[in-house]
């Protein structure tokens, strides 16, 4: 294994409050071709900012080589950057956007002095050198003979190259590339992604690549990073990726896939779909897990030849295959066979057991710390809810003036006791109306689990997350207010008071 | 028949007529004055008796002079108070380029009446051989909004990411500034340049009040020649406006030059 370029160290970075990366622990190998992923405000940006020094991070430490460079500005650090949009210097044409950084260069000379002795010196780059040097990086990216172009009339897809043979040209150890495809149209992102793979190959310096298309990772990286919400979620090549999930984040991030809620119910058996399936993955006996299977993993076999029966609800061509949809009782599951099956056709599927990813549920259940105020309501998540407050204390009543009565007959003023809160995925409910549920937030993620939707609806000011199942659909973005039933809270005593 | 149709074109009428009236009839009149004699006979006169003149030669000179360092101060000073402006937060910046911007609002024969009152607290007005100094100091102090506000438009719409490409291709600082802040900056500079070059050349009332009534400009010869009352004033006075005019061009296309090497319709500061 080559050794460590990068590396970064409890890196931690906040805008006005929020927290943009948090924790990070990462390391970069030597020649490697590095993707961050993940969906916008994941901070994988921020992060490559941090490795270019554009951004100092609150707290952490960056390595090169070993060496801290945390406080290093940009202009020493052996980096260079393609931009997202370019960021051609307008005012000089291509020959002086490319030679911008080799002006600046400044190379070791060794030399024999009249004395015959072998010395070094610092010494800019000669005018010739630099002229061979961006020749050189023009034909890296096709474009020789547009030294004298202006920058400004060139194509997004030119600019592109000018933008990376600018990079390059000054031999850097890592190379950062922001999203650098992202405003070229489709056909011209496919061909860039091969000549950037290419390029890589050629130069064989480090690659850190920033996207948002899993495809475009899968494609070109040797390592996937997948980031959400400014923390890692998974490190691995794209094989691994793809395959071995560790989340059903992943998993819905990266390709498509089926979702499924499972329980272990023996060593190497998981049972969804109504079924129990043999399975790879040592889980803990009574677990509820995810379980994940990707669409081309699930073989279409007539009725009653396979593991679990449906009937196809829809079928699609999508050129190399069929992709159909099928009702297994209430769950539904994404399939995609080369041979199709027309809809209301009963058929059965069978899936093989390496093909079953299981991982540990990411949310059992909500727990937050609350406050008991006045009215016998606990507080938390921004929002007052109505509970059962005798729960705290066995056998209690609530007196009429609203004390709590315990069974020797003390009295007890609750308020101001904190108490943690917890309530299961499917006990909130969404409610459309902002102003009618008890807290409200915005849907900031759903993920489709075969007979429901998992929705994260976070508060707008201190970014609590409700964790919901529900079987309505909802949209991404949306501004939301939840409600929970009384008797779906479950309140605890946080500290217990000595009596 | 085609029917009369008022089309976007005819919006423009309004505009032409006004343009014909207050400024081509204007320009002949002034040309025709300087090309007559009071009897209103051709004659090149004017010209020849404004260059032979060495007096107005040397007010010719004396102008620009004053223009010239004027603009040169007001772009050393609005420059970096541009910059910091641009470059500070938006609630912060917003507070300071109104304090800027403020002595626009308030009326210039007011502004140089109280600047003369501070000149003279400060006592530089009293003793009388610093007119030229206090006339500079005047022209400045009226001209810095104008300088600050194209120079401010530029420096704020600068691209962050070019800078941030400058230093991440190894650029310092100061590199980073000469050679892409700053060229990126010239069509503020260039129209900041024009805002204050040719009014500095002609406002007498900042001459005559901060002067002392001794420091003539050619704005000032202008208006003596067309108050004298004397037989042929008008047309000599006519003749020096139109080689000031002369000059002014020859200005314009100068700092044009540094227009034309950017796309400058791109930067929204094809202000003339």
């Amino acid at each position: 294994m080559a050794e460590k370029i990068i590396e970064l160290i409890n890196i931690t970075k906040s805008y006005d409050g929020t927290v943009v990366v948090d924790n990070q622990n990462l390391y970069i190998r030597k020649g490697e071709f590095i993707t961050f992923l993940g969906p916008s405000g994941c901070g994988k940006t921020t992060t490559l900012r941090m490795i270019a020094g554009f951004e100092m991070p609150d707290s952490g430490k960056v390595l090169l080589n070993g060496k801290d460079i945390t406080d290093m500005p940009p202009y020493l650090r052996p980096i260079n950057t393609v931009f997202q949009r370019y960021a051609l210097f307008p005012h000089l044409n291509v020959y002086d956007n490319i030679a911008y950084g080799l002006k600046l260069k400044k190379v070791k000379v060794t030399y024999q002095n009249a004395a015959g002795k072998t010395k070094t010196r610092i010494e800019k780059l000669t005018r010739k050198e630099i002229d061979e040097k961006v020749k050189k990086a023009l034909k890296m990216v096709d474009l020789e003979d547009f030294e004298k172009r202006d920058v400004t009339t060139l194509s997004g897809g030119q600019q592109q190259r000018i933008a990376i043979a600018r990079a390059i040209v000054n031999e850097p150890e890592i190379l950062l590339l922001d999203e650098p495809l992202g405003a070229l149209d489709l056909k011209m992102r496919k061909d860039m992604q091969l000549e950037l793979k290419e390029i890589h190959k050629k130069l064989g310096i480090t690659f850190i690549y920033v996207t948002h298309d899993q495809e475009e990772a899968l494609t070109m990286s040797d390592t996937i990073v997948v980031m959400k919400d400014g923390i890692i979620q998974q490190i691995g090549t794209p094989t691994d990726i793809y395959n071995e999930p560790k989340s059903a984040f992943v998993a819905d991030f990266i390709g498509e896939s089926n979702i499924f809620s499972g329980t272990i119910v023996a060593k190497n058996k998981v049972r969804f779909l109504g079924k129990t399936f043999e399975m790879v993955d040592d889980f803990e006996i009574n677990e509820k897990v995810d379980v994940v299977v990707r669409p081309e993993d699930v073989f279409l076999v007539d009725e009653g030849l396979g593991q679990v029966d449906g009937v196809i609800t829809s079928s699609i061509f999508k050129g190399v295959h069929y992709e159909m949809a099928m009702a297994i009782g209430n769950n539904e599951i994404v399939i995609q066979d080369t041979q199709q099956r027309v809809v209301g056709e009963k058929a059965s599927i069978i899936i093989k057991p390496f093909d079953i990813h299981i991982m540990h549920k990411e949310f059992v259940s909500n727990v937050y710390d609350g406050v008991i105020t006045k009215r016998n309501t606990v507080e938390f998540a921004e929002g007052e809810f109505e509970c059962d407050v005798t729960q705290l204390y066995p056998d209690s009543k609530l007196d009429e003036e609203g004390y709590l009565v315990l069974p020797t007959g003390e009295q007890l003023d609750l308020t101001g006791t904190a108490v943690k809160v917890e309530i299961g995925l499917k006990d909130i409910e969404i409610i459309d109306n902002e102003e009618d549920g008890d807290s409200c937030g915005e849907i900031v993620s759903i993920i489709y689990k075969g007979d429901h939707y998992q929705v994260i609806v976070r508060t707008f000011e201190e970014e609590e997350d409700f964790v919901i199942d529900t079987e309505y659909v909802w949209n991404e973005n949306d501004k939301v207010s939840v409600k929970i039933a009384p008797e779906k809270i479950k309140l605890s005593l946080k500290v217990v008071e000595k009596k | 028949m085609r029917a009369l149709k008022f089309s976007r074109k005819h919006l423009g009428i309004p505009y032409a007529l006004f343009l014909l009236i207050f400024v081509i009839l204007p320009l002949l009149l002034i040309a025709y004055y300087a090309f007559t004699d009071s009897n209103g006979a051709f004659t090149l006169k004017n010209f020849t008796q404004f260059f032979k003149s060495p007096t107005n030669l040397t007010v010719l000179v004396r102008s620009f002079g004053i223009a010239f360092l004027s603009t040169v101060l007001c772009l050393l000073i609005g420059y970096p108070v541009a910059y910091i402006l641009a470059r500070s937060s938006m609630k912060k910046s917003s507070v300071l380029l109104l304090l800027f911007i403020l002595p626009m609002w308030i009326n210039f024969v007011l502004r140089t009446a109280a600047m003369k009152e501070l000149l003279y607290l400060l006592g530089a007005y009293k003793s009388g051989d610093m007119n030229y100094f206090n006339t500079i100091v005047g022209m400045v102090y009226d001209y810095l909004p104008v300088t600050i506000l194209p120079l401010y438009t530029v420096l704020s719409k600068l691209d962050k990411n070019l800078l941030e490409a400058s230093s991440d291709l190894g650029a310092k600082p100061l590199y980073t500034f000469i050679n892409t802040t700053l060229p990126l900056s010239m069509p503020g500079i260039a129209s900041a340049i024009t805002m204050v070059f040719l009014p500095t050349t002609t406002s007498y009332v900042i001459s005559d009040t901060l002067g002392n009534s001794k420091v003539t400009i050619i704005g000032k010869l202008i208006e003596n020649k067309f108050n004298s009352g004397t037989a042929g004033s008008w047309n000599a006075g006519s003749a020096i406006a139109l080689v000031l005019l002369l000059f002014i061009f020859a200005t314009m296309f100068i700092s044009g030059k540094f227009q034309n090497e950017d796309d400058s319709s791109a930067r929204g500061s094809g202000l003339w």
